[in-house]
Formats: structure tokens, C-alpha cells, sequence
């Protein structure tokens, strides 16, 4: 549901209209708008956002992990319209003991190198991304360094 | 979902497809040991005779950890780690970072804090561009080049050492303002620096812009169409050589940008002598902000009017209570920073940096994710290289001007 005082912006309005039900909550704070996608609606509200909304450039793609929270992975995509110079976050919350969500790399193509990055220290994994593999860690580490339950310090038993 | 391969697997893959398909195709791995590669970035390059028919960058060597160290660090603190992420353009992330969390406390920086901060994120673009093209055109084969660059980074160096007491790792922009009071004497010294600077960009360009050994190795190598680097992430002096003229200075003018006078230069040809053009000229351009700063410096405080952030005056800690109460919170619990995120983005030397900083309303960040320009420009390197010579690969990496620790992390 896009709340009531979001209904002004072009984007959210327009995200609505586009993809009904996709917006699931949103704010607008300290001049950035952000908007909560369902997960399984992401890959068309990010199509919206590319040939409607002028947002030709991907920033980045990032997560957050709010442990013990569930679901505890929120997914973070900075979105830049050069066109009209303004910036828009959408971000989507997956979770559980395989936390998975749609790649978006076949919107962009810059979404590669992030997803893996955020698979290496999450372990968020990305339906149909064409080479899921490690991008910062050796191929054999064991674990996902960003996690808010993986410890900075000690040793392995 | 396809299988993870291990590193080894994945380079028996490739070696194996070559040799099914292409006869005459090999494998080369590039780095992550070699001098052009800046540091640790392997490529792996396969090749049909002298040309290039896949590309894979491989990062990660560098990979500290960065990220994580930031959650368990306060919020000052933490600005020691932005120094460490891009080693040759540490105030430009000490800068964003702070911009990034004041803007999460809402307080307010003095004039005169700003304009110093501009100053100085403008000698560290000089000092960024200044290695990059040393180095740059080293690999060419421009020996000299390297020792004009370095002579006036030192300059740059021993400046940033007169402010902050360190060369490299400065930590002198902090949330709130400056880390000290601007040294005695400044303004005579950048200004001696700053007077002489545009003679020697003069001095490069006459070794190298009309050098016919120059143009013929840069000139028509390493094209990216305009679409091609939006679509892979590029950012910086790469996209402005396309012909994009898009600046975060300009476009979204941060603490005082606005005040400033410089152009914003482009080129159309997008190869690697428009982004050695690019660079040259915005060395001109960032002497003018620095020339600029230094004449209309506001005078005023160097820190913001917010206690609960910033340290209060030595001696007003020995005649006030309060200002010796805040010292021992600030220093002892640091300062709890409201709950919400922000993305703030500054112009780096290398493109569009940006700092995601959310809080959970403690003394600690809840998460810091650095955007580093690097990882989005090399991303795209299998873009530029492939289906040009072997040759041609170290002047179109060379001309991203990546820093692995800014990709990495």
C-alpha cells in the first residue's frame, strides 16, 4: 500500500499505477524517497522505473541485515535519473533459512557485480543471475561476513 | 540455479571450452602480481593470436572487511576507516562520509568549515589525478612523466601533513566540521602551490599531448559507448569523455559547490586520450576551486555549533561544566546519531561515491555500504577490451584509473 502522503511523487504514483500492489510501504526522509517493493514484484517495478521513470542508471545494489528480524534481509537498490536528476531507493525485504530473490541483471547490467557481492556477505541468493559465484572471498570461506550474526572476532571450533 | 564453481574448476572450464571451439585460442592470466594492474587485479584474458576474445576481471585481494569493521566502530570513530578504503582520494571519503551522517543529525556546518572542506577535496583530486597520471603513463612507456607527477604530489602531501599531521591517512574532515583548527600559515603555502600549479599541467601536456608515441597508443583504444557505461555502472572522468557532461558538484551542489566557478570539461571520442584530456583539464579546473577558496575564505569557526557532536575547546572544558560534561559523553559514549538511512553522493576523483549509512538510532553505525566508483567502472572492463589487442589492454584499464582498495573494500 503507498501511503497516503506519497501519492504527490511522480515516481510512487506512477510505481503504483504501473504495478498494482508492488509498492508495499514507503517514506520520504531527508529528501530521499524510498519505497518497499514486494519481493516477487521487484523485476517489474525496476523495468518501471528504467523505461518510464528515466532512471537510466543502476548505482548500486546493497543489502542490510536486520537479525533477528523476518524477514532480515533488506535489499537495497539506488537507483539515478541522469534526465531529471533525481535519485530513488527501492528496497525489498526477503527472508528465511534460504533467503532468494529475482536478479537484476536483466535489467541492468551493472546489477551483476552487486548481486554477487551482496551473495559473498549475505548469502542472499539471485534467481536466474548468469554466474553466481563469490566476488570478495576465496571460493571455499565458509559463511557470510555481513551478517549481523557472524562474528567479528574468534576462532573456529 | 547453477552450480558454484571453484576458482580452478571455473579455469579449467574456459581453458577446456577454448580449446573444443577455438583451436588456436589461449588462456592468459593477467596480474594479480602485475605492475599495471595498480595494486591486485587479475584479469583473465582469452586470446586468438594478439586479440582479445573474453575478458574477466577477478577482485576481492584487497578485500578487508571493511564494511563489517564500520558496525563496530562509533560513529567518529569511523572515519578512520573512509581514509583507508580509496588510499589516494581520502579526503573525498572522509568528506562523504561525514556529509553523509551530519546530514542523518541534521546539523548545520559553518561556512568556512565547508570552503576548507572544498579546498582540500580539491588538492586530494589533484593528488589522485597527479598519481593516476604518472602511472598512467608509465605503463605506456612514459618514464618522465612519473617523476613530474610525483614532485608536485609531494607538494600535495606535505600540505596535507601541515593540516592534519599525516600525508596519507588524514582523517581530517570529521562529522561535525575539521578534525583541528586550519594550521598557521596555510594560505601562503597552497597559494605558492597553487600559483605555480597550472605551469606544470603545461609542462605534462607538452610532453604528451602532441607526443606522437602518446596518441598513437591512446587514440581510438578502449572506446565504450555513452549507453554501454549507464548500462555497466561506469561513472567520473569516463562518462564526461563520452560527452555526458554529468558532475555531482555541479548537479547536486554539496557543501558550498555552489559558490564555485569552474566548467565541467568533455570530450565526444570516449577513448582513452578523451579521458586523458578529461583529467588534465579538470586538474586545471579543481586549481581554480582551490585559487577561488583560498581568496574568499569565510572567516568563522571550523567546527559546527552542535555540542553533542563535536568536542568542545580545551579551555572551555577547564572553565565550563557543560562543555566538560559533553567531552566526557562524547568521548566515553560518543553520540547517538536518529534512527533513518541516507545515500549521499560526492564527485570523486573516479566517479560517483556513496556513502549508505543506516542507523538504528545507537553510537554505532547499523550498516555502511561504500559505493565505490572503481567497482562500478570495472565492472565494465570486459566491455572496453574485448576485441582489441593484448597491448591495448594495459592503456584501457589504465585509463578507468581504478584503486582496488576502493573496489574491494
Amino acid at each position: 500500500m503507498l501511503p497516503e502522503s506519497l501519492q504527490t511523487f511522480e515516481d510512487a504514483a506512477g510505481l503504483d499505477a504501473a504495478t498494482p500492489g508492488a509498492i508495499v510501504d514507503g517514506q520520504h526522509t531527508r529528501g530521499e524517497l524510498a519505497l518497499e517493493i514486494a519481493p516477487d514484484q521487484i523485476i517489474p517495478a525496476l523495468r518501471y522505473c528504467k523505461s518510464q521513470g528515466r532512471y537510466e542508471r543502476l548505482s548500486a545494489i546493497t543489502a542490510v541485515d536486520w537479525y533477528p528480524v523476518e524477514p532480515r534481509f533488506e535489499v537495497v537498490y539506488l537507483l539515478h535519473s541522469l534526465a531529471r536528476n533525481t535519485r530513488l531507493r527501492l528496497t525489498a525485504r526477503v527472508g528465511g533459512t534460504a533467503a532468494e530473490i529475482d536478479s537484476a541483471t536483466a535489467v541492468w547490467a551493472a546489477a551483476n557485480w552487486y548481486e554477487r557481492e551482496i551473495f559473498d556477505l549475505f548469502g542472499v541468493r539471485f534467481r536466474n543471475h548468469p554466474d553466481l559465484r563469490r566476488i570478495m572471498l576465496p571460493d571455499d570461506w565458509e559463511g557470510h561476513p555481513l551478517r549481523k550474526d557472524y562474528p567479528k572476532t574468534g576462532s573456529r571450533v | 540455479m547453477p552450480d558454484l564453481l571453484t576458482e580452478f574448476e571455473h579455469e579449467e572450464v574456459i581453458a577446456a571450452e577454448a580449446k573444443e571451439y577455438h583451436p588456436r585460442r589461449m588462456v592468459l592470466n593477467m596480474g594479480p602480481q602485475h605492475p599495471s594492474t595498480h595494486g591486485v587485479l587479475r584479469l583473465k584474458l582469452e586470446l586468438d593470436g594478439e586479440t582479445v576474445v573474453k575478458a574477466e576481471p577477478d577482485i576481492g585481494y584487497l578485500h578487508t572487511g571493511i564494511e563489517k569493521e564500520f558496525e563496530s566502530k562509533k560513529y567518529q570513530q569511523a572515519v578512520t576507516l573512509t581514509d583507508r578504503i580509496d588510499y589516494l582520494s581520502n579526503l573525498s571519503n572522509n568528506f562523504c562520509y561525514a556529509l553523509a551522517v551530519e546530514r542523518l543529525l541534521e546539523i548545520e556546518i559553518p561556512p568556512m568549515a565547508q570552503w576548507m572542506r572544498v579546498m582540500l577535496v580539491e588538492l586530494t583530486r589533484l593528488n589522485s589525478h597527479l598519481v593516476w597520471l604518472g602511472t598512467h603513463a608509465l605503463d605506456i612507456g612514459a618514464m618522465s612523466m612519473f617523476l613530474y607527477c610525483m614532485r608536485e604530489r609531494e607538494d600535495i602531501l606535505r600540505i596535507f601533513e601541515m593540516f592534519s599531521g599525516q600525508r596519507m591517512m588524514t582523517s581530517y574532515i570529521r562529522i561535525g566540521g575539521l578534525a583541528l583548527e586550519p594550521p598557521r600559515g596555510w594560505h601562503k603555502r597552497i597559494t605558492t602551490f597553487i600559483d605555480a600549479f597550472p605551469s606544470k599541467v603545461d609542462e605534462y601536456e607538452d610532453l604528451l599531448t602532441e607526443n606522437r608515441i602518446w596518441i598513437g597508443r591512446t587514440k581510438g583504444v578502449g572506446v565504450m559507448s555513452v549507453p554501454d557505461m549507464l548500462e555497466w555502472g561506469v561513472t567520473g572522468p569516463m562518462l564526461r569523455a563520452g560527452g555526458l557532461k554529468y558532475d555531482a558538484r555541479k548537479e547536486n551542489p554539496h557543501s558550498s559547490y555552489e559558490h564555485f566557478d569552474f566548467e565541467i570539461p568533455t570530450r565526444q571520442e570516449s577513448d582513452v586520450y578523451a579521458r586523458y584530456r578529461v583529467r588534465v583539464e579538470e586538474m586545471r579546473q579543481s586549481a581554480r576551486i582551490v585559487k577561488q577558496a583560498i581568496d574568499g575564505m569565510p572567516s568563522g569557526r571550523w567546527t559546527a555549533d552542535a555540542p553533542h557532536v563535536v568536542l568542545p575547546d580545551r579551555d572551555k572544558m577547564k572553565t565550563e561544566m557543560e562543555a566538560l560534561i559533553y567531552h566526557f559523553k562524547i568521548v566515553t559514549e560518543g553520540f547517538r546519531v536518529p534512527e533513518g538511512a541516507v545515500y549521499q553522493v560526492v564527485e570523486s576523483p573516479r566517479g560517483e561515491l556513496g556513502y549508505y549509512v543506516v542507523s538504528d538510532g545507537t553510537a554505532y553505525p547499523y550498516r555502511v555500504f561504500v559505493r565505490g566508483p572503481s567497482f562500478g567502472n570495472l565492472q565494465a572492463t570486459p566491455k572496453m577490451v574485448e576485441g582489441t589487442l593484448l597491448a591495448d589492454v594495459i592503456a584501457s584499464i589504465g585509463s578507468m584509473d581504478f584503486v582496488l582498495g576502493d573496489s574491494d573494500r
